[in-house]
Order: C-alpha cells, then structure tokens, then sequence
C-alpha cells in the first residue's frame, strides 16, 4: 500500500460514469444512501475487491443492496440477465 | 447465474431494466445526471480560488461557508454536501485525502481523479504526506507546518491555496486559468 | 461520548472501540485514530448517524466535530509541528 501514487490520467468509461450516475440517483430517490454502498463495498471479499475496478466494486454494492432491500429479487435479475 | 460472475456490462444492462421498469430511473434520467455530474469540473474551484485572492469579502464567505460562496458564482450546490474551505498561510499548509473510501468535492472540482482513489495515496497521505508531496514535486518551505485533513464525515473539504508571487498585476480570469485540481486538494502549489 | 459545548482546545481521546470484530459494522472513525488523544477544534454541525444509514435504520442525528491529531506520534514518519484534522461524531470521543 504504501508504494509510490500512479498519478497517470484514467479516463473514465461509459460504464463509469452511467453506475456513477446511477447511484446518484439512488441516492436522490432515497432507495439506497451513499453510507449503504459503503457498507456494500466494505463487505466484498478481500480478494475480490482487489481484483474489481473501483466502478466494478460500486456496481456490486448496488446490486447487492438493492437484492438486499427487495427493490427487485434474484429471480427478477435472473430474467433481466438473460433478455442482456 | 451469480453477480459474482456476470460480466460488469450486462449486470449494469440488467440493472438499467429493472431500475427503469420500477420507474426508479430512466434512460433519460441517467443521461442527464451523467451531462450535470460531467458539467462539474475543477475551472469551478478554480474560479472561486481566484476571487477569493482578488475580493476580501468574497473570500471571508468562502472561509465561512464554502456552498454559499460556491452558489454566489453560479454553481449548483443543492443536494451537494457542505463544503468547508481550508486558508493556506505562509506557515500552515493543506492537504485532503479520504482515508476511509474517496470523498471528494465533486460539485467544484468534479470527478475524483484515479489517484485520488488509490490505497497507495489514501494510506500515505497520512503517513508519509511530506514523501507523497515530494512526488509531485512539491517541498514545502523548511519552517512551513503540515495539515492533512481527513475527510471521513460529512464534509467536502477543498484548499484555498496561497496567491503566487508575481501575480499581484492579474486580474482573476487570468489567475484561475493557473489553479489547477491538484493544488485545490495540497498535492501541488499553483505558480505563475 | 463528550458532553454537548465542550469548548473548542479541549483534549478529546478516540475511544479505542472496534465494532467491526463483532460483526458487519460500518464506520467512519479511522482505525489509525482508534484510542488517540487530540484537541477539539470547533462543531462542524449535526448529521444523521453514518452507522444507521448504512443499514437503512433510522438515524438519529449525532454531533460531528473536527478534532485535531499532532502527526507524530500517530505516524513515526511526520515531522514535528505537523498535525492531523479529522471529522469524528460525538459517541467516539470522550473526555481525556
């Protein structure tokens, strides 16, 4: 950790910037808080959260959240996976 | 099929469907807090930083209250967390990190940018802040203190850095066009 | 938890807490300040308790104060005179 800052630029994708928006929204609507996704993140496994991008780690705490708090069930993400 | 192997571009796809099916966010709605969240940029800060250097009472409202002062130059602050303005001096000098995730003060500088999120800087910002300025290149003055501020609640903190020499004939145009994202946040000074 | 309108330049210690060994728990005090003295700087106003809201209970709204750390000796690596300024709520300080 305690290794010379990479301070090249990262431009972000579509991808990053639609699950950034995305939560936002979330947010705003009061369906899930900005502390809820921190708490999501915190919870993925150690080895996994090294191996996502920091959008890929938002993105998980989301959906996880959201199955969590029943706005939609693993069934409902089931289907909507497979029409993707 | 689990999250945990869904490729990222169709679990978002999956999401969008559901999200905008349950009325919670549309297409369009994504698409224009994606355009208002690209519209906050660090000319922003930037701008602020310069009337502060130019007009006194502005910048006594900017050390006070950081979103009034936003929102006198036109920038949105609603739904925006407060924003706190910290005074660099010729003997006490700025730095912000998130130890705890990437707080950042989105509404005036914009984006976080990748380093800002790294464990390499979030850890040594605190721990060998004067070893991470050096890599910018940035020494402070031998008798000048060190702040690092940790922004771990509610806050969004940006750093009013110190005018610089040879500058005293500028009007603010001019000066904001040398603030730059990374001397809003201490990492760097802004130089004429 | 310090008691509401202590003055500014009081000593405050973090309590040297950790909720995260007895089960998933979400937490903006610092580990690196957990059980660290420091000077109370000013309240920053009263915000709704990150530790609720992060599992949608209701959140009572909580003190936060900025509190100020002298850099060494939290970090070996600081140089004297420079400090640290964290947000930190009401029930992890008390009285040191």
């Amino acid at each position: 950790m305690c290794q010379p800052v990479d301070t090249t630029e990262h431009v972000l994708s579509d991808f990053d910037r639609e699950v950034d928006a995305i939560r936002q929204i979330l947010g705003i609507k009061g369906v899930m808080s900005v502390d809820e996704l921190r708490r999501g993140i915190e919870a993925i496994p150690e080895a996994e959260y090294h191996r996502l991008s920091y959008y890929q780690r938002w993105l998980r705490s989301i959906v996880t959240t959201l199955l969590r708090k029943g706005v939609f069930s693993q069934e409902d993400l089931r289907t909507a996976l497979d029409r993707t | 099929m689990t999250i945990e192997i869904t490729p990222d571009a169709d679990l978002l796809a999956a999401l969008r469907t559901l999200l905008d099916a349950r009325g919670i966010a549309s297409a369009a709605e994504i698409a224009e807090r994606i355009a208002l969240t690209d519209a906050a940029t660090p000319a922003r800060g930037a701008a602020m930083v310069a009337r502060a250097w130019t007009d006194p009472d502005y910048r006594t409202l900017m050390l006070t209250d950081g979103a009034a002062a936003a929102e006198a130059l036109g920038i949105p602050m609603r739904g925006a967390p407060p924003l706190g303005v910290l005074e660099d001096t010729a003997e006490l000098h700025h730095l912000v990190v998130c130890t705890l995730c990437s707080c950042y003060p989105r509404a005036v500088l914009g984006y976080p940018p990748f380093w800002f999120k790294s464990a390499a800087y979030r850890a040594r910002a605190v721990r060998d802040p004067r070893g991470l300025l050096a890599e910018w290149g940035t020494v402070l003055p031998e008798k000048m203190r060190l702040r690092v501020v940790d922004s771990t609640a509610d806050y969004r903190w940006m750093v009013l850095p110190l005018r610089p020499a040879g500058t005293a004939e500028w009007d603010a145009e001019r000066l904001a066009g040398i603030v730059r994202e990374t001397d809003m946040i201490g990492v760097t000074l802004p130089a004429s | 938890m310090i008691p509401p309108g202590l003055p500014p330049g009081s000593r405050v210690r973090v309590r040297a807490d950790w909720p995260e060994a007895a089960g998933p728990v979400h937490v903006r005090t610092p580990h690196y300040l957990r059980g660290r003295t420091g000077e109370l700087v000013r309240h920053l106003g009263d915000f709704p308790n990150p530790e609720d809201l992060a599992f949608a209970r209701p959140a009572p709204r909580l003190a936060l104060y900025h509190v100020r750390f002298a850099q060494p000796p939290i970090w070996q690596q600081g140089q004297a005179g420079d400090d640290l300024l964290v947000e930190i709520f009401a029930p992890w300080l008390e009285p040191a």
